[in-house]
């Protein structure tokens, strides 16, 4: 088990351009461990390539990422991620358990099919997500909030301590959203570090406990309470933050 | 001939085959672009290869091939890249350039000797089993050639100076379905989960890059292998059509990848028998039947076949008219103004339908029992009455 002083995620100095053009300007950010924790920020703030980052998807241009001390490389095994709905073709032939099935081939390595054990696993995540009774159902012929929870069960089948996960909210029915943030909460109970890119402002205070700023610089990160002032707000919004004094 | 006609439908079937099994991930990955461009790109390999060894038929040619094959992703790969050029425009300037240079180089050193570029582009599989692979009897242990000199004088009563052991392709093209097959059936998860999601694969680290360019090898060999029997306006043909076929038919990317293996084979089947039959080149007949089946099962396959597409768009047309039908009715229903808004005859005025429409639609309605017929009367049934307040419930 890691120990406990020690930070999940801990980014340093992490620059990410892409010609020349910066998309991340130099973040500094530390997760603490069994955090629930949003990314909000405008549209091209760099949340999804700031997980991206994390996941050593994009390759930096400096600084360094960390996952419990050491580089993401060897810690491959305690991280899920849950990437956008969008960016997979939903019309691949293939059926939900399969693709739930796919979290299980990291543990499995190189070669190696998946087995029963990991038929079973699978079959526990979906029911985790209340889909077990679409295993055999084609992937295309899914609602959006349905694709959500099958990406969902794949990060869970992973049996990762760190979950990332890109805009798990994005098009899903009310529904879907309540029964999406109470599974977020209960991996938090469960001790787990889950690092969500959040688009929501008006749901921040209620799902999460803590929150980083983000627009391409690292605005502000902490505890939701300190953090999720209007005053930080402001500075990474602009002036397009008006609605939010209504609260 | 006779032996020449099982020669053709073999390696026919087996260069089918062997292009079906990459092709299904290439049309998964949208890359079937690439499989053309690879096929033109790979000239300058062969010639240089040919240049080397002088020979035809020498297994370096396939890999000078696959090479070039490989340089082809990667010359596209990197001027995508640069963000200037979109990848539909890097492939075509990119195979161009090479194949132009293999064209220059045999126009310039090796216009006397068989390369010709119409072979290359065509094909000809009526030529293919002519090409065979020979043992030479020079070539063997003096000892073993005299016993099997023996031999054949005693059981043949003729003399021979080789041992046919079939066409060259068919060995080339078997050992190309093999590797195909094997690479595919230890890498499929790996294959699956690149082509499904790639940066989920990079995450747990099974690198989507390796992948890639096993993937791109194989079908940069598997093509120089075919284009020599098939030429390579086939060879895309084979590639492409069935897996395209196939992702019509399944769910399933097992089955999608059998099914590629098996529409392939029945293709290169059936057009070598129109070929025959009708005299015409034998290539040209196998692409033909590609696109042919292909439409075919455009058409009518269940769900989604452009059949099934517009006889549900019809049917949703009549049920839409219906449930306009049923609501008109529920509306008025119990009112004073029911008798007037209800009769056959002039339910075309209130709803501004067209009167033979307006009886169809009535037609309909009377079949599903969601409306009743007393003289001129329409009266809804309970079941349409439950239809109508579902309709407007929604």
């Amino acid at each position: 088990m890691q120990a406990l002083d020690s930070k999940a995620i801990e980014v340093t100095d992490l620059t990410v351009a892409y010609q020349e053009t910066p998309v991340l300007w130099d973040i500094d950010l530390d997760v603490p461990p069994g955090v629930l924790l949003a990314i909000v920020g405008p549209n091209g703030a760099g949340k999804t390539t700031l997980i991206k980052a994390i996941l050593g998807l994009v390759r930096p241009a400096a600084g360094n990422v960390l996952i419990y001390n050491k580089p993401y490389e060897t810690q491959r095994r305690i991280v899920g991620y849950v990437p956008q709905r969008g960016s997979v073709d939903w019309d691949f032939p293939t059926n939900v358990l399969d693709v739930v099935m796919m979290g299980r081939y990291g543990a499995l390595g190189w070669i190696k099919r998946p087995g029963s054990r990991d038929r079973e696993l699978a079959m526990h995540a979906l029911e985790k997500v209340g889909m077990e009774n679409y295993t055999t159902r084609q992937i295309s012929q899914l609602s959006g909030g349905q694709q959500q929870r099958v990406f969902l069960a794949r990060a869970l089948v992973q049996d990762a301590t760190i979950y990332l996960m890109d805009e798990p909210f994005q098009g899903v029915d009310a529904t879907t959203e309540r029964a999406i943030i109470s599974l977020l909460q209960e991996l938090r109970e469960n001790g787990k570090t889950v690092v969500v890119v959040h688009h929501d402002l008006q749901t921040v205070t209620d799902y999460f406990d803590w929150v980083t700023l983000l627009n391409i610089r690292r605005i502000a990160s902490g505890p939701v309470k300190d953090t999720f002032t209007s005053e930080n707000l402001r500075e990474t919004y602009g002036g397009r933050i008006a609605f939010m004094k209504n609260r | 001939m006779q032996i020449g006609n099982l020669d053709i439908i073999l390696i026919a079937v087996t260069t089918a085959s062997a292009c079906a099994l990459p092709g299904v991930f290439l049309v998964l990955r949208r890359m079937t672009l690439m499989s053309d461009a690879i096929s033109h790109a790979i000239l300058p390999g062969i010639v240089l290869a040919f240049f080397l060894t002088h020979s035809l038929s020498s297994p370096l040619l396939i890999l000078a091939a696959g090479a070039t094959g490989v340089l082809t992703v990667v010359f596209v790969e990197l001027l995508q890249k640069t963000k200037l050029v979109k990848e539909d425009a890097a492939i075509g300037l990119t195979f161009p350039a090479l194949f132009s240079i293999g064209v220059i180089l045999i126009s310039r050193y090796a216009s006397n000797i068989h390369l010709d570029i119409d072979a290359v582009l065509l094909g000809e599989l009526a030529y293919a089993p002519l090409n065979r692979l020979e043992v030479f009897i020079a070539d063997l242990n003096p000892l073993f050639l005299y016993v099997i000199l023996h031999i054949q004088v005693l059981l043949q009563g003729y003399f021979s100076f080789s041992f046919d052991l079939g066409p060259l392709s068919l060995y080339v093209m078997g050992g190309l379905l093999i590797l195909n097959l094997v690479f595919i059936l230890i890498f499929y998860k790996e294959l699956k989960l690149a082509t499904f999601d790639a940066s989920l694969a990079a995450t747990l680290g099974l690198s989507p890059v390796l992948i890639h360019y096993g993937l791109m090898t194989l079908v940069s060999m598997t093509t120089v292998g075919a284009f020599d029997a098939v030429g390579s306006i086939l060879v895309v043909a084979l590639i492409v059509g069935p897996p395209a076929t196939a992702y019509l038919m399944t769910d399933s990317l097992t089955r999608m990848l059998i099914l590629s293996v098996i529409i392939g084979c029945v293709n290169a089947v059936i057009g070598y028998w129109l070929a025959y039959l009708s005299n015409v080149s034998i290539a040209g007949a196998i692409a033909s039947m590609t696109f042919i089946v292909f439409v075919l099962v455009f058409l009518i396959v269940p769900n989604r076949g452009l059949i099934a597409i517009a006889r549900r768009h019809i049917r949703q047309k009549w049920e839409f008219a219906q449930t306009m039908l049923v609501i008109h009715l529920f509306n008025h229903e119990g009112l004073p103004e029911a008798e007037a808004e209800s009769e056959v005859a002039h339910l075309h005025e209130h709803l501004q339908w067209e009167p033979t429409f307006a009886s169809r639609v009535v037609k309909y309605a009377l079949n599903n029992r969601y409306v009743s017929q007393k003289s001129a009367q329409l009266f809804l049934t309970d079941r349409g009455r439950t239809i109508a307040q579902q309709a407007l419930v929604q």
